[in-house]
């Protein structure tokens, strides 16, 4: 067996979905996920064929905080729970580096993550190879996400997709943190990733559907040789939420695309296990779509609300000046100094 | 007081810089390992400096007093033990930490005499001060930063070990800046022009915390931290937040900085780097005072 074919996880079926409602719904349930909740979404999305549930806070192990949100409940409650739940899917956990550690990846390992997404900015991947050594030193699957790709050309995004698949990592992630490629911007970062890194790793898609595209570009993502597509119910996610799973299963169903799930059972899971339990439904509207339009990360949206609340303030401009500043993920505290700063503006403005 | 700069990298470099301006350190010797620019800069100063390591120094006569190590981790474990053997003192700014934590405004004058000091982290020497500003004057139950920092201005070394960082700094808001429980984040940001080194100091503080207090005392903490980092500024006034579920019946202040470098070697924008050799060179300062008058 040669080291390409020990690095790419074989695939059950066509496209292997893994669905994020308990982490990146995380952001839009504030990181209030109770274990009841966890457990009920994790039942049903295991009877409807999901190999893979990522369950852990939003900005991933270790995020509760000030600045991103502290848990409800302690995470590391939540996986011990989704794991006992689940009984053929296995569960994977989201890891920022410079927000989680090597320590919270072992002690989410403990309760039971059998995967983790390590998640760097699209241009510094650089600092995962320390996290992506300790999973697989760990017996886990690794997957990288490249987070906000809009934000550095095609052939860069695939020299860092490099840069983590020669750490160890299994599967790269165009992550469209802002929800803003476009069709043709998604279609060339898919198809530059696959060629450099798609004879050792496969590539993978996470969408928002900031501006509407999440589900179109997982199609494209498809024909372009992209095999691990996110989805959350209800879109349940950041911003706008993420490409909806129970309609990328509709969707693969139609195309004739095998995914293992029954998208049936997924609209059940949808309308009567995660609905009912909703704060809100991610939506497009006015804060999510300049999101998708400014490139700004989606996890700002429900901190640029509560800031603009705070300092009296429309969250859509201070969600503008995020992306003209060039905010990253993870400096969720710059959007109360925009705020403070905006809100001086206007004072000086009156 | 005779000083060596062990690892002639950007930080060594930098550094350099600022121990030129000083009347009560020397730096007689400049270290690498390889040829480098910044050897040949040490060299074009008039400052001895060989690639031949620490071996080389320690074969110096006189020796120096006080070496500044800015190699890594790993090179700094493995000399340590020489030069405390050696009789000099360390001062520590890789990530080691294996001498206690120090910040200038708040603990600078606890450990003058110990042979080994550490620096922290850039993001601990920018927040901490204003931890402890805070817990001077209220109970801190929990206490987090986050550093932003230019992508450009973050090395290979701290790249390959982040975690060394979000722990180290943690460990010192703890141990230096009297949080009862402390968290730090650093994110790397590579927008263009490079953005000024920017951090956040959240800490917990009682509902009923006198919030004019820790306004001035945070105040007072920005005023000693310009005398050694004139760049190190407030953004906003001090933020208070009233308590909010999930914060145990907390209130929040929130401290917003930006530290821009001197500029001496490296660019303004890196000010994470900055405030770390113009923290070592304070330290230095206070240990070669301490000297002195030890000596009057």
């Amino acid at each position: 067996m040669t080291a390409r074919e020990t690095n790419r996880p074989p695939l059950a079926h066509e496209v292997r979905i893994i669905d994020t409602t308990l982490r990146d719904g995380s952001h839009a349930m504030s990181h209030r996920f109770t274990e009841t909740q966890v457990r009920d979404t994790v039942r049903a999305l295991d009877s409807a064929g999901l190999e893979w549930i990522e369950v852990s806070h939003g900005d991933g192990v270790g995020g509760s905080s000030f600045n991103y949100g502290f848990s409800g409940t302690d995470e590391m409650t939540l996986i011990a729970a989704a794991r006992e739940e689940a009984r053929q899917a296995r569960i994977a956990v989201l890891l920022v580096p410079g927000i989680g550690t090597v320590d919270d990846l072992k002690k989410a390992h403990d309760a039971g993550a059998e995967m983790v997404r390590v998640a760097t900015h699209c241009t510094e991947a650089d600092v995962s190879p320390q996290h992506f050594g300790a999973a697989r030193d760990l017996g886990m699957e690794t997957a990288g996400f490249l987070m906000m790709a809009h934000r550095t050309p095609a052939e860069n995004l695939a020299k860092q997709a490099r840069i983590m698949v020669d750490a160890g990592c299994q599967a790269v992630y165009v992550t469209d943190s802002a929800g803003a490629l476009l069709m043709h911007e998604a279609t060339e970062r898919f198809q530059a990733l696959v060629a450099e890194v798609g004879e050792d790793a496969w590539v993978g898609y996470h969408g928002h559907q900031n501006l509407s595209l999440g589900v179109a570009n997982s199609v494209l993502a498809y024909e372009n040789g992209v095999r691990y597509i996110d989805g959350s119910l209800c879109a349940l996610g950041a911003g706008s939420g993420n490409s909806p799973t129970e309609v990328l299963a509709a969707v693969f169903d139609r195309l004739g695309i095998h995914t293992g799930l029954d998208a049936g059972a997924l609209l059940d899971a949808a309308e009567e296990v995660v609905r009912p339990y909703l704060t809100r439904w991610p939506k497009m509207d006015r804060n999510a779509i300049v999101q998708g339009w400014a490139g700004v990360y989606s996890s700002f949206l429900l901190h640029a609300e509560r800031a603009g609340e705070r300092y009296k303030v429309p969250a859509h401009e201070i969600l503008r000046r995020c992306g003209e500043l060039g905010y990253v993920g993870g400096q969720e505290d710059m959007i109360i100094d925009v705020a403070i700063q905006l809100a001086a503006e206007r004072e000086q403005g009156s | 007081m005779t000083a060596a700069i062990v690892g002639p990298g950007n930080i060594g470099t930098d550094l350099l810089a600022k121990l030129k301006r000083s009347r009560r350190i020397e730096v007689a010797y400049v270290v690498g390992v390889v040829e480098s620019d910044g050897l040949a800069r040490a060299r074009a100063e008039g400052v001895a400096a060989s690639a031949e390591g620490v071996d080389w120094l320690l074969q110096q006569d006189p020796l120096p007093q006080l070496v500044f190590e800015s190699t890594s981790a790993k090179a700094h474990i493995a000399n340590a033990p020489r030069y405390a053997e050696a009789g000099i003192q360390a001062i520590d700014l890789t990530p080691a930490h294996l001498g206690p934590m120090v910040c200038p405004p708040v603990n600078g004058a606890a450990h003058l005499g110990s042979p080994n000091v550490s620096m922290i982290t850039c993001g601990g020497q920018a927040t901490i001060p204003i931890v402890a500003a805070v817990s001077r004057v209220v109970d801190v139950p929990y206490a987090e930063i986050v550093a932003s920092v230019a992508s450009r201005g973050a090395g290979p070394g701290t790249r390959a070990n982040i975690d060394e960082f979000t722990q180290t700094t943690a460990k010192a808001v703890e141990e230096v800046g009297g949080a009862r429980r402390g968290k730090a984040v650093i994110i790397l940001n590579p927008v263009e022009p490079p953005m000024i080194m920017r951090d956040t100091v959240f800490c917990a503080i009682p509902a009923d915390a006198d919030r004019t207090a820790i306004t001035a005392s945070v105040h007072e903490m920005i005023a000693a931290v310009q005398e050694y980092v004139p760049g190190y500024a407030l953004r906003a006034e001090p933020q208070f937040d009233d308590p909010q579920p999930g914060w145990d019946g907390n209130a929040r202040v929130a401290v917003f900085l930006e530290v821009k470098g001197n500029g001496d070697y490296l660019p303004p924008y890196a000010g994470n780097l900055d405030i770390m050799t113009a923290a070592a060179a304070r330290i230095g300062e206070l240990i070669a005072t301490a000297k002195l008058e030890v000596r009057a």
